[in-house]
């Protein structure tokens, strides 16, 4: 079967929508919905993170969504469970993202092979370092055809830029500054020579940018050098407090019609 | 069998570096010149000399003649409790702060438990003239407040961390994250053999003066250089990793690691990670760690701050499973009354985290010829309100 987001961005390879929200977030079983809504309002793709009790790699508010995640329950197994029968009603590319020791527990390939029979695309694991899913993963995330994703950041120098542009199927996640998820906008000249810099590069792989992209503005700069970005943060801020879920997602993606 | 890390900071199974691709830069340059530079002559001759000179090493080894007559053996102490700012945490950031001139960073984060990494990383730091800012669980910030007003005084900013259990843990994730936040001026002095590769073997190597003196010491006063035991607590593991560190290869040795079991290891409240943990990967290395069958990381609990940590570092992880190392654990109250013991049997003050070192020695069989040495790895100025509070409920 063909993977989901090589087919995306095949039919299309600009202003891609990405949204990252926390699975069991705000409440423990919006998980379904929250995936309907944001394809029906035009999400390209949609990352769904697992959550972990010390995500080092996140800012605040990722680190409050999963802690309240955990706290009503989430749990890999779980969250398998709730999307069992998610390929009946979207087919918006799917992406797990979340840290290694969970993933590891429930064992690599047992969740592989999960992550293949539900039709989830491809995964983000940011503590999952490039040379220890060469040397021990990618042979098993290929047979069950799972993208996994990796992670640039201003610092990665270009011979491995480079090389993880070889290694990547899916895209390349470019973390707009060096930061935690999260991080205030301030897209300042340094980052805009980073984003030259990358495009200048020709890469074969695939481009979002992510970290610090809040709404359209950001998001259409963001798209000026990348083939879309990703939200995370914003969209966890904008679906929590009162009101139905539902309409929290709608009225947060309306910003973004165009 | 070799229990040093391989050149990949493998020990066994456990160690590596998990790291997120933001830390892959430094980490990354620290992989590749940490030995050089820890190798160099310059570098060597100023580490020693600040160890000497500043630090006040040799630490003295100590017969302890009242434990001796206690336990029916000979015992030892090795006071890493005299060193400057009251640990064994001095040697470790003398040899990073110096590390990090060489690296040219300018900013020094910190994470602690206890306090005492934290000071020890805030000494250094009013030395070299460089920011310091430490990292500390709120929780801690409240049990060990004299080290919080000597970091301040030493210039450090002390940020309690208010994230999950706020202890040591949480600490360490905070740290990491202003890391990830300036990975360009800023060097972490991580406080044990914990965290990606190189730390565990680095930390280890500036540990190694303890092991490295007390060969001396032992060879000087009972003509050999090697003791039956070395006895030592356990947190991340960065004193038992000194303690141990020239004996590793050495099969003769018997090395004991002490892990805090809070109120008792089957509780709930505990940190005895060995005897609770699987292998799992928190802060960029495969250790065993205390988690969920879910693989979230549970919540640690020990009266002693340094000690109530949910993993330890591979180096011990390794001699565990390979059965090289001897893992026990002593209660709060075991450790409580030892530090008592000790205090009144030979007038010296041991810290919390030490004195689980000591109450290891109800627990082990010893034979009157035996040279059993226990790292005294810091002194328990700090712990005085936790012991007062404790005195005056048995009282
Ligand atoms: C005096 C003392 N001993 C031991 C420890 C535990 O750390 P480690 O296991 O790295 O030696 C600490 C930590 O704060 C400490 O302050």
């Amino acid at each position: 079967m063909e993977n989901r987001i090589t087919e995306l961005f095949i039919k299309k390879d600009k202003q891609i929508l990405s949204i990252y929200f926390t699975a069991g977030y705000p409440e423990l079983n919006d998980t379904k919905t929250i995936i309907s809504t944001l394809e029906k309002h035009g999400a390209d793709l949609i990352e769904v993170g697992m959550p972990f009790s010390d995500p080092v790699a996140d800012g605040i508010v990722i680190q409050k969504s999963s802690e309240a995640a955990l706290e009503n329950g989430m749990t890999i197994h779980l969250l398998f469970e709730q999307l069992k029968e998610i390929r009946k009603h979207v087919s918006v590319p799917l992406i797990l993202m979340g840290y290694l020791n969970p993933v590891m527990q429930f064992g690599i390939e047992n969740f592989c092979k999960k992550c293949s029979e539900i039709g989830i695309d491809g995964t983000i694991i940011p503590d999952l370092p490039l040379e220890v899913y060469e040397s021990e993963y990618k042979a098993i995330f290929e047979t069950y055809s799972l993208s996994n994703i990796f992670l640039i950041t201003p610092q990665t120098s270009d011979e491995r830029i480079r090389k993880i542009d070889r290694l990547s199927s899916g895209f390349i996640y470019m973390v707009s500054s060096s930061s935690t998820t999260g991080a205030k906008e301030a897209v300042d000249q340094e980052q805009i020579a980073y984003f030259e810099r990358i495009d200048k590069m020709c890469l074969r792989s695939k481009r979002l940018i992510g970290f610090g992209i809040s709404d359209n503005r950001t998001f259409q700069r963001a798209c000026s050098y990348s083939n879309g970005a990703i939200i995370g943060s914003a969209f966890i801020t904008a679906i929590t407090g009162d009101g139905e879920v539902e309409n929290k997602v709608s009225q947060f993606m309306k910003k973004f019609d165009s | 069998m070799n229990y040093q890390s391989d050149e990949n900071g493998y020990y066994g199974s456990f160690g590596g570096a998990f790291i997120p691709e933001m830390m892959h830069q430094n980490i990354d340059q620290l992989q590749n010149s940490y030995i050089d530079i820890i190798e160099s002559k310059s570098f060597k001759d100023e580490f020693k000399l600040l160890l000497q000179d500043y630090a006040g090493r040799p630490s003295p080894l100590y017969y302890s003649d009242r434990l001796s007559d206690q336990y029916k053996t000979h015992i030892y102490l090795k006071r890493e409790d005299l060193n400057h700012t009251g640990s064994h945490k001095i040697n470790n950031t003398i040899g990073q702060i110096l590390l990090a001139k060489r690296l040219g960073k300018t900013r020094i984060i910190a994470e602690t438990g206890a306090g005492q990494h934290g000071v020890a990383t805030a000494t250094v730091c009013a030395r070299a003239g460089l920011e310091c800012i430490v990292y500390m669980g709120a929780v801690d910030v409240a049990r060990q407040s004299p080290n919080v007003e000597k970091m301040k005084m030493l210039g450090a900013e002390v940020r309690a961390v208010q994230s999950g259990s706020k202890t040591l843990k949480d600490a360490t994730n905070e740290a990491i994250r202003d890391w990830i936040n300036n990975p360009v001026d800023t060097h972490y002095i991580i406080g044990s053999a914990v965290g990606p590769h190189p730390y565990p073997d680095m930390v280890a190597r500036f540990q190694s003066v303890i092991s490295e003196e007390i060969r001396e010491q032992l060879k000087a006063k009972v003509g050999r250089e090697t003791p039956d035991y070395v006895i030592a607590c356990v947190g991340g593991g960065s004193n038992a990793a000194g303690s141990f560190y020239h004996f590793l290869n050495e099969p003769s040795v018997k090395l004991v690691a002490v892990e805090a079991a809070g109120k008792g290891v089957n509780t709930g409240e505990s940190a005895a990670t060995t005897q609770l943990g699987k292998p799992g990967i928190l802060h960029g290395s495969r250790s065993l760690l205390m988690q969920t069958s879910d693989g979230q990381v549970v919540e640690p609990y020990s009266i002693s701050a340094g000690l109530d940590y949910p993993g330890i570092g591979p180096m011990h992880a390794n001699l565990y499973t390979t059965q090289r190392g001897q893992f026990l654990s002593a209660t709060d109250t075991e450790a409580l009354e030892a530090a008592l013991y000790l205090s009144q049997k030979e007038g010296i003050i041991p810290a919390l985290e030490s004195a689980h070192a000591l109450a290891a020695l109800n627990k082990i069989e010893f034979k009157p010829d035996d040279i059993v040495v226990v790292n005294v790895s810091g002194r328990g100025d700090k712990d005085m309100e936790t012991f007062l509070k404790y005195f005056q409920t048995v009282k």
